[in-house]
This record gives C-alpha cells, structure tokens and sequence, in this order.
C-alpha cells in the first residue's frame, strides 16, 4: 500500500481516539467538579489534554466555561473535539478508497452533524448530551473498522493510530493525577480522595471494570495496577502495548522486515508484562508515567520511519 | 426555443414509446411524492460525500450538483446508432493523433492549415514521434452530445484530454435504484455498472513494452482540493487500484515506482487526470509540485504508459473542432455519422463580419475556454449585451468561436414550478484500448434548469440526471 495511505488512516484513528478521550476527560472534569467547587478539575482535563499552554495564551483564569470551549470546539486548539473531528474527516477524504464504506459513513456523517452543532451544544447543561454524541461517534467508527476492513496492513495501521494514540491518554490521564495515588499523599483526605481516584476511573470509562476486577473499594493501588497493569483492560498501558506489538509484528511477518519500532515496543510490552505494581511505586510513578509518554512519541517517530514517510 | 425536441411527448401529445412507463409513472405521482424523493436523493449524495468544489464561493468549499430525479430515456434503436456514431468519431480523432504527432498526412492533404496544429496552445512538440502502446492517445473520451430531432444528433464538444463526470453517472443510477426501485424494473434498463471494470481492462491492455507480466495500473490525481477529487477516489476504489499523488511517485532508470510501506513499487500504467502542463516538472511547467519530475523521459522510453497521452487535447480544441467530418472521411473513408456543428472561425475577416451581422441567432464562445463561462447565447441576450459583446469580439476576433443557437431537445424536469422540459445534452464516455472500443450505454445527462436556458454547465446552475437506455426488446424478454 502507499506509505501515504498508511499515514492517512494511522492520523484518522489517532484523531477518533483522541477526541473520545478529550469527551471522556470533560465528561470526568463536569462530573468532579459537581462534588467540588473549585477549578483544579477542569485544570487536570486541560493538562491531561495537553491543552494547558495553548489554554494559557488565551485566558488568564480557569473556568468551565472556558476550559470546555477550549478543549471542544476552538479552531486554535488541534486537539479540541470538533478540531479532532475535521482532520479525522481530511484524512478520512484524503483515502476515501483505503476506508469502507461504513468508516467512511461513521466519520462523514458525525462531521456534517457537528457543522450543524448549535453554539450552545457544549453550553453545560447540554454538554453530557453532546459529550455522548462524541463518544458514540468515536465507537461508531471503532466498530465499523473492526467489523468491515479486511485483516490487511490498512487495517494493521489503522489500529497502531488508535493503540499508539490510547497508550499516551492514558499514561497522561495518570500522570495528571499521580499525586493522588501516592501513599504519602496528604490531601484533603476521606469521601474527596476516594471521588479523586474514581474520577480516573471515570476519565477511562472503567468504573465497572475496576469492580468487577477488584470486587472491593476503591483503593490507589489498585487503580494504577488496572490502567498500567492489567491485561483485561482495554484501556490499560499493558494492553495498549500488547496491541501495538502484535500488530507491529504482523506487519514485519507481512513485509518480511524489521526496524528499531519493533525493538522499541517489544520492550515496553515486556516491562509491562513483568513489572509489579509496587515496584513501579517505588521507582516513582510520575517518572514511569513520563518515560511512557516517551517512549509512545518515540515509537510513533519510529513507525512513520519505517512506513509512512 | 419553444420548437425544441421534446424527448418524452410527441407533437400530439402522447408520450413516445421509449417513455410510455415514465409518463404513466408521473401521471400516477403527485408533487409531494416527487418532492419527498428529491430530498432523499440529496441526504444520500451528501451521504456518499459526492460534491464538487466551486472556488468561487467562500469556505464553504464542498457543494452537490443538483440532481433532477426523472430519468432520461434512450431507446435502444437510438443508442445503436449513437454507439455507432461515437465508435467511429473515436477511431477518427485517435487517428488524427497520431498523424499530428507523425507525419501530418491531413496537413499534406490540405485538408487542415498546418498552423493550425504548431501554432495551438494545445499541441505537444514532445510528442513527436512518440509511439504509445495501441496507438492510442485519447483512452477516455467524453464526447457530449445534444439531440435537435427524432433522428438528428450533433457534437457540440469532444473532450479527449481527462473528461469528468462518469462517476455522477454511476452514482446517478445508483440513486435511482434505491429510490425508484419499481419504476427502474418495469423499464428494461442496460446496466452500467460495469463501467469502472471496462476502464480497468481498457487501462491493462496499455501495457509498456517494458512491462513484464501483469501491469500494474494507478490513478494520479492532483489531491483532493481538486473540484473532481471525489470522482478520482470514486474510480480507484471501484477499480481497486492506488490513488497516487506526484508526490508518491519516483522515476528512477526509465521506470516509474510508488512509494509503499514495502519500499518502492513499479508502475506500468497511470490514468492521471492532471493536465498536461503538470505531469512532469522537467518536460513541462518547472514550477509544477503535482507530477513527477522524469515521467515523460520514462514515457517516452516505454517504461511506462500514460492515458490519456499528453497532446491529445489538441483532438478536441475547439478552433480544431470543425475538421472532425473531414477526419473521419480522410482517415475512415466514411460519411461521419453524428453531426458537427457548423462553426465559424471569427480569427477569419469574412467569418467575423457574419457573426457580426447575425449575433442574435448565434452562440459565441471562446475556443479555449470550458465550463460555459463568458459565452454568449445572441437569441437569449438582450440589444445592449450583444452590442457590449460584438465590442469585445472585434477587440480579440481570433479567441471567438460562433455556432448557430441550436434547439437543444427537452426533458421533463422536476422543478420549483413542477414537472416542465428543460433542455439536456449528453456526455457519453468511450474508452478506447489496444484490443477494441468499449462504450457504456447511457452517459452523464446535464440539465439546464433555468427555464429556456441552453447552458447545462454545472458551473452555471446545470444539473444532472440519470440515463436510462433501454434494452432491447429481445434482449429484454430473456432478462429480469
């Protein structure tokens, strides 16, 4: 295939998943925020977003407002919800003929309704409404590539798009919220930090999951075990890699060639496979979370590498 | 033009019979229902995502043809004998090419004035002596044709270079069949679906001599804020081959490779439908970042096949337009079977006085120009726009064109008024091979929608409507 077609859908999923994520963390923030009154929140979903600069140069205070006008619906910001809608759209256009029909269906027809959106879609009262509608687009189009592509490279770059771009939110999402998860973490304590843990859960739709996993309350332990550990959860660092390695491996069986992304993610699958929840706290949390993030950016530089260029 | 030809009724009234159907069908369904089938018609377009891109307006980039839901009939007796015409109009203006870029046996002849073919803008030096596999330099042609009578058709334009539209009239049938589903069975219609399979093999038998085993074919499109973006991904996917940009090309040794995710892949045959000043930035435009550089050496050492051939517009430029009866006699021996045009060549002082003298009945237009823009139709204008024009004509005589007003046959039409005729033209597209000619029955049928309006040009409010050419009748009996 044309290293530009494999380009096109890797940035088309990259796009999708990054826009449900940017929904998932407003929807987690609003949520939060009706328990407590301050704006830290909405700070949390801007630098989870990694939102928080570009939102600095335009305003000078926090407020939801703001934050989800920012975050959903400003030309300025590539990573706003309907920014992310309009390139997964250009990409989509730029390769109408590597998509099927129900891709290009899932992502045409989300983007004419998001022209017609009315300015006061993503007014707060109408925000989960809308925030649904962009989950729902994101697990539309999800569905109709695992349900209708071919099990070819197209579709073998089209979910390292949606891992590579899974794997660094969720290593953010964490990171944001790192502190709380500390044991040494002296915050207001009792209902506020319990609401704080679940709230990640929240952010990555796994409030269930960590039940039916842990049959137990909500410890921090357990939360970071789940989103970096756990191979049953979809969205978890572990299985995000998982992924990309398997992929990534039927792609160098197709092509019958291997290159410097295939050791970098080997790696990072097998520390993952290894590692032990408490061993990781004791090397710092943050640091782990940061060199994920890394090392996710460092794989996708090397993918285009060998691919897409 | 209230003595048009109109394609569904007879002087009497009663419909013809390749119509009978569709008059009783609109007979039986009231306006509301029309209606309701025409905004279905446009979620789906929208839906498809089949726009074209007007540069004139503002950001709003993408728009939709209009699409008019009544069907165009053609009987089968009729398109026999347009097939006939187009097959032999086809051979005849591929045969020109190769003179021109050989011998110029028609300019010895004297039949065409040789300055006539050195001096056009449309004519190609590098071309010269250059044998394309077949033979064969116009590959897809799209010759659009207008109905004056029952028996009567004439050419208005050829387009040898890269025509568009055959993907509205796929998508145009495709349409009709989910909302009129009925209506399309009872009527016998010759599929066309085969189409984008017919341009595939038409493309694989262009092999070049260096092609060793099966050709492998693309599409290179300039992008897709190219107003026929849609038609490009449309004719790749239904072909299955790769949509390329210049940019996904290298030539290398005489040979052209795509860049894939495997390293470099080699190319044998592109169906570029980027002009000719872009193909290539070391042959033509040096400026051009939508070709790639060294594909005309490759071409021209048979390393790789290019449909249609650089050149070929100099087929269908307008000032070339009126020699194509001679051609086909010069070339075929035959008697053209479509019509021309009379036309006159205002770059010529007798011409000019003529057209002068009798603007009123007559169409002018610029003999490089397309899409229907600054033209003037004189029976429809009014004293002062022809005396405004008839300045501009003696200002710049050798740009003009002039043809008679023809009376373009109506169909009826589904508009703001309800059902009333508007007059149509024909785009039929004829792909020509190594092996043989292939037509698809039917074609793109544009629609003036202003009432009285000649103009079909989408670019000035024109539309599009499905062609239905039916089977015939023994062919009918046996079929679903």
């Amino acid at each position: 295939m044309l290293a530009r077609t494999a380009d096109s859908m890797f940035w088309l999923a990259r796009y999708m998943e990054r826009m449900e994520n940017v929904a998932r963390l407003l929807e987690a923030a609003q949520h939060m925020s009706a328990l407590s009154a301050d704006a830290a929140e909405w700070q949390s979903a801007l630098v989870a977003a990694g939102c928080d600069q570009g939102y600095a140069l335009k305003y000078d205070t926090t407020t939801p407002e703001n934050v989800v006008r920012y975050m959903a619906a400003d030309r300025d910001n590539a990573s706003a919800i309907l920014c992310c809608l309009d390139q997964a759209r250009s990409n989509a256009r730029a390769m109408r003929i590597a998509l099927t029909r129900d891709m290009w269906d899932a992502v045409n027809e989300a983007w004419l309704e998001s022209r017609s959106l009315p300015p006061s879609a993503f007014a707060m009262e109408n925000l989960p409404h809308t925030l649904d509608w962009v989950k729902r687009t994101a697990t539309r189009f999800r569905g109709a590539y695992a349900g209708t592509m071919l099990r070819n490279d197209v579709y073998w770059f089209t979910r390292l798009g949606t891992f590579i771009e899974r794997a660094d939110n969720t290593a953010r999402i964490l990171d944001v919220k790192y502190h709380v998860l500390l044991p040494d973490y002296s915050g207001v304590g009792g209902m506020l930090d319990y609401y704080q843990w679940t709230s990640i859960l929240q952010a990555v739709s796994a409030v269930r999951a960590y039940k039916v996993v842990y049959h137990g309350r909500v410890t921090p332990w357990n939360v970071a075990d789940l989103l970096i550990l756990r191979p049953e959860m979809p969205r978890s660092l572990r299985s995000c890699f998982d992924e990309i390695t398997e992929n990534l491996d039927r792609l160098a069986e197709a092509y019958g060639r291997r290159g410097e992304c295939h050791r970098l993610a080997g790696a990072a699958a097998s520390r993952l496979r290894y590692a032990r929840i408490d061993s990781i706290f004791q090397q710092g949390l943050h640091e782990f979370l940061t060199d994920s993030v890394e090392r996710t950016a460092e794989i996708g530089n090397e993918i285009a590498k060998l691919y897409l260029l | 033009m209230t003595n048009a030809f109109d394609e569904m009724r007879g002087k009497d009234g009663s419909p013809r019979r390749a119509y009978e159907a569709v008059a009783a069908w609109l007979n039986a369904t009231p306006p509301e229902v029309l209606a309701a089938k025409r905004e279905e018609a446009e979620r789906l377009f929208r839906r498809i995502g089949i726009t074209f891109a007007v540069y004139t307006e503002g950001a709003d980039t993408e728009r939709l043809i209009p699409f008019d839901i009544i069907p165009r009939v053609i009987d089968a007796d009729e398109w026999a004998f347009l097939e006939r015409g187009l097959t032999q109009r086809v051979r005849a203006l591929n045969l020109f090419l190769k003179d021109v870029y050989g011998t110029r046996e028609i300019v010895r002849a004297g039949l065409i004035p040789e300055r006539s073919i050195l001096l056009n803008p449309a004519f190609r030096a590098e071309m010269q002596d250059l044998a394309p596999p077949g033979g064969v330099y116009t590959h897809i042609a799209g010759i659009d044709v207008v109905r004056v009578s029952a028996d009567e058709f004439y050419v208005l334009e050829d387009n040898c270079r890269t025509p568009s539209g055959v993907s509205y009239m796929l998508e145009d049938r495709e349409v009709m069949m989910r909302l009129f589903p009925d209506l399309f069975s009872r009527c016998a219609v010759a599929p066309i679906s085969r189409y984008p399979e017919d341009l595939l093999e038409t493309l694989r038998s262009l092999a070049p001599p260096a092609c060793e085993g099966e050709p492998t074919v693309v599409l290179l499109t300039p992008g897709q804020f190219n107003s026929a973006y849609y038609e490009h991904t449309f004719l790749a996917d239904e072909m299955g081959v790769e949509l390329v940009e210049g940019a996904d090309l290298v030539v290398d040794d005489g040979r052209v490779f795509m860049r894939t995710t495997q390293g470099l892949k080699r190319v044998d045959v592109i169906y570029r439908r980027i002009d000719d000043e872009f193909l290539d930035p070391l042959a033509f435009r040096p400026d051009s970042v939508l070709g790639a550089p060294g594909l005309m050496a490759a071409y021209r050492e048979g390393g790789v096949t290019l449909a249609n051939a650089p050149g070929a517009g100099i087929a269908d430029d307008k000032a070339i337009y009126r020699y194509v009866p001679d051609m086909i006699s010069f070339y075929l021996g035959e008697e053209p079977i479509l019509k021309n045009v009379p036309t006159h060549d205002c770059a010529d002082p007798d011409s000019l006085a003529y057209v002068l003298d009798n603007l009123h009945e007559l169409v002018v237009k610029e003999a490089r120009g397309s899409g229907g823009y600054g033209m003037l139709v004189g029976p429809h204008a009014t004293k002062a726009q022809r005396a405004a024009f008839a300045e501009k004509l003696k200002a710049a005589s050798s740009v003009y064109i002039a043809q008679p007003t023809l009376a373009l046959s109506t169909c009826p039409t589904f508009v703001e008024s309800g059902v009333a005729p508007r007059h149509v033209d024909l785009r039929p597209f004829v792909l020509v091979g190594a092996d043989r000619v292939r037509i698809t029955p039917g074609g793109l049928t544009r629609v003036a929608l202003k009432d009285g309006s000649l103009v079909v040009n989408s670019s000035q409010g024109g539309g599009t409507k499905d062609t239905w050419v039916l089977r015939a009748t023994n062919a009918a009996a046996g079929g679903k």
